[in-house]
């Protein structure tokens, strides 16, 4: 069965460069990239070229990039590391659920959390946030780009707002990075977190921006890896890896091309136009700035769990937002945000694309997917007959 | 079956369904395995007096892992659909309502009606499979002459569930399979043994999916107190059949016709509930000989082999799961009732349940017992 990969969000392929990077990291170059032979400073070196490659991609420095074993980590770290019982929290309501879950364990443990609400496009108001803002306000923590929708917010407006009240502010940029450019200096963030895996690199693999100055107390105690902020041996395949897609990614914005909202953007402009054709469907997000990989669409009268299996069967791999093998029972906390009826929430279905997808990959869902909603709508009892008395 | 076709089939992860998957499977149908997520075994977890943590039991994470496996051993795509909501909906709640409300409910039926045969229908339909097949021991045919679609009793019938499945449409049973009807227990565990299923030994699952242990009245009081819900007047009267209060009871729910065990009080001669009257709170309690009927009034009706009873007929009817089917005849008393007379007297009509109609192994139809008179 042909099958097409439209679920970029969830993970993305590693790409055949970043593999073939890793290689001899499994291979001949084993060595733990502290010890102090031979072995051990090639991997060492490895490790800090792929720093070296990272902050590149983040416009930072070497030394203020913490490799993590990945998303979830890295918000983890962020939120517990800066700060204690007492302390108040600014986040949002459409967070990952790593930091939404972290600041929950936080405020179980005596912190306090302001969740600021989002509009229907998805997009928080800045002016939301510094209303937020109390004497005892240790962290902002607003994400990048959202992994549903891929609306994106107005974090530099955030960190001037942050910076002004001399208050931490990190964000989320999983899913952004690689697909629009980052500077964190034009953010004006003090932490940032990473995923290997959202931008073509191996799964298990992260970094955590930590701007120089920031007093992070560490959850993982051992060694002095990465000056002391995260303990444990390093993985060095993974790390080479995320090097290396980060390398791309960097050249791939400076030759202007694919992510750098050029051809994908195109590509997915095109996907987003040809779906919205099909009657009572929307777009989740629209009229928000949104990386350029990502459309989020309901289609009135379906189950989007059904749909997402229906079009497996048929091959093409979608979601109905974050990824869950097992059904949420709740419809998308992201969406339900943004103000959308649950019926509509669980009619949505998430199209991500990747640097692998082609435009025939495209017309694979062009073909396919009007037509299963249209069978899916014909079966169910709230949809209305395409009868003479409609 | 001749030709190949797209079948879903429901996947509980236990010896019974997965053998049904690699069956079809092994025939060359286009088998999609599916399980059904139903209740959250972790909700109650704690609540007064419930156990901790739950180990396997439908649609326990443990379950699902099991049922994964077995799909990936036969190389067939696994979905899990969450319907936790119509589930609660269309079985918990009426199976709580049901005992507050002196009755005792037969919650697998209603899962049947709703859930398995309704809800996964229309995923499979919504999936593209023209069929499910689950692993209960029954057997359904198209009978040429009545135009008609049966169920049967299966060949093992010491396994026989067409007592819950009393309830199936035609529609319904047009569109199932139950690839088990004519295997014993024993050939069915082999079959799993012989396609290597990790899950061939795994005992069988006896109690009410969602009520870990089998303690129904610590679930429901668990259930009411997550809900708010707890009722304030329960408490009532023990009485005699002549109407004598002999003493208290906390709450109808904790008795079913035929009870003898718990009652709180104490004669000469062993007293059993005989009856429970909602209205006025009452437990009517009795002797042994009490507790026998001859007729029974059943009311909504599903009728499988023939589309209405437009004359009296004679079957062997079923009151409940474990039961020896008796001889009786059956009339129509109106819309959708019926009214059952025994040949014998039976022991402990029990409303709440139902009353299942057999003809040989054909399964005629049923209805739900509303009340019995002497």
């Amino acid at each position: 069965m042909r099958r097409v990969y439209l679920d970029n969000n969830a993970t993305t392929p590693v790409l055949p460069e970043v593999l073939e990077a890793m290689r001899p990291y499994f291979g001949e170059h084993f060595g733990n990239a502290s010890s102090i032979h031979h072995h051990g400073q090639e991997t060492r070196a490895a490790v800090e070229r792929a720093r070296e490659s990272m902050a590149a991609l983040l416009g930072c420095r070497a030394s203020e990039v913490v490799f993590t074993s990945g998303g979830t980590e890295g918000d983890n770290l962020a939120i517990s590391g800066l700060t204690d019982s007492g302390d108040h929290v600014i986040t949002s309501t459409v967070e990952h659920h790593a930091v939404l879950n972290s600041c929950k364990h936080l405020a179980a443990q005596g912190c306090e959390v302001t969740y600021i609400p989002v509009d229907g496009r998805g997009l928080l108001d800045p002016a939301d946030v510094k209303r937020a803002i109390r004497p005892n306000t240790k962290l902002i923590t607003i994400m990048l780009a959202n992994n549903e929708t891929g609306v994106v917010q107005p974090v530099a407006e955030i960190g001037k707002i942050a910076a002004e009240a001399d208050i931490y502010f990190h964000t989320d940029a999983v899913q952004a990075a690689g697909k629009i450019p980052i500077d964190v200096n034009k953010i004006g963030c003090d932490l940032l977190t990473i995923s290997g895996h959202k931008l073509h690199g191996p799964q298990g693999v992260g970094a955590l921006y930590v701007r120089k100055g920031t007093r992070l107390e560490p959850m993982l105690h051992g060694g002095s890896h990465e000056r002391s902020r995260r303990a444990g041996t390093e993985n060095v395949p993974g790390i080479v890896g995320l090097g290396k897609a980060a390398e791309l990614a960097v050249a791939g914005f400076e030759r202007g091309d694919d992510c750098a909202d050029q051809k994908m953007a195109a590509t997915r402009d095109h996907l987003e136009r040809e779906l919205l054709d099909i009657e009572a469907t929307g777009l989740n997000g629209e009229g928000a700035p949104r990386v350029p990989n990502t459309t989020n669409i309901y289609f009135d009268g379906i189950e989007g769990e059904a749909l997402v299996i229906a079009l497996d069967l048929k091959g093409l791999a979608v979601s109905t937002g974050a990824a869950c093998s097992s059904g949420a029972i709740e419809p998308s906390h992201v969406l339900t945000a943004m103000g959308l009826r649950p019926d509509r929430a669980r009619a949505s279905i998430r199209f991500s694309l990747g640097k692998q997808n082609t435009t025939e990959d495209i017309d694979f869902v062009l073909a396919l997917v009007p037509e299963t909603v249209e069978r899916l709508r014909e079966l169910s009892p709230v949809w209305p007959r395409t009868a003479v008395n409609r | 079956m001749l030709r190949s076709e797209t079948i879903a089939v429901a996947m509980s992860g236990g010896v019974d369904s997965s053998a049904v998957a690699a069956m079809l499977r092994a025939d060359g149908h286009n088998v999609i395995g599916l399980t059904m997520q139903l209740w959250n075994q972790r909700r109650l977890a704690g609540h007064e007096g419930m156990p901790e943590s739950v180990q396997g039991r439908c649609c326990s994470i443990d379950d699902v892992y099991d049922a994964r496996r077995v799909a990936e051993t036969l190389g067939i795509p696994y979905y899990v659909v969450n319907h936790e909501e119509r589930f609660e909906r269309d079985v918990v709640r009426p199976f709580v309502e049901e005992y507050l409300a002196g009755r005792t409910p037969i919650p697998c039926s209603l899962c049947n009606n709703h859930l398995k045969f309704d809800q996964l229908l229309i995923v499979a339909q919504q999936i593209g499979a023209d069929k499910i097949a689950t692993g209960h021991y029954a057997q359904v045919v198209f009978d040429e002459q009545l135009n008609r679609w049966l169920l049967k009793r299966p060949a093992d019938k010491s396994k026989d569930q067409t007592y819950f499945l009393f309830g199936l449409t035609q529609e319904q049973l047009s569109r199932t399979l139950f690839p088990l009807g004519g295997m014993t227990k024993p050939e069915v565990r082999e079959l799993a043994r012989k396609h290597s299923l990790a899950i061939a030994e795994k005992p069988d699952s006896q109690e009410i999916c969602f009520v870990p242990g089998g303690d129904y009245k610590r679930f429901l009081e668990a259930y009411l107190s997550e809900r708010g819900d707890t009722p304030t007047e329960i408490a009532g009267e023990m009485v005699t059949t002549d109407g004598k209060v002999i003493g208290e009871h906390a709450g109808v729910h904790n008795f079913t016709v035929g009870q003898r065990k718990g009652l709180g009080v104490a004669t000469g001669s062993p007293l059993y509930v005989i009856q429970i009257k909602n209205d006025t709170r009452q437990v009517v309690v009795g002797k042994d000989e009490e507790l026998y009927s001859r007729t029974l009034r059943a009311r909504r009706l599903n009728l499988i082999s023939t589309a209405e009873l437009r004359e009296p007929i004679r079957v062997a009817v079923k009151i409940r799961h474990r039961h020896q089917p008796a001889p009786a005849t059956i009339e129509s008393v109106g819309l959708d009732e019926v009214r059952v007379t025994f040949d014998e007297p039976q022991r402990a009509l029990t409303p709440g349940q139902a009353a299942v109609f057999y003809d040989g192994d054909t399964v005629v139809g049923g209805g739900w017992i509303e009340t019995s008179t002497q």
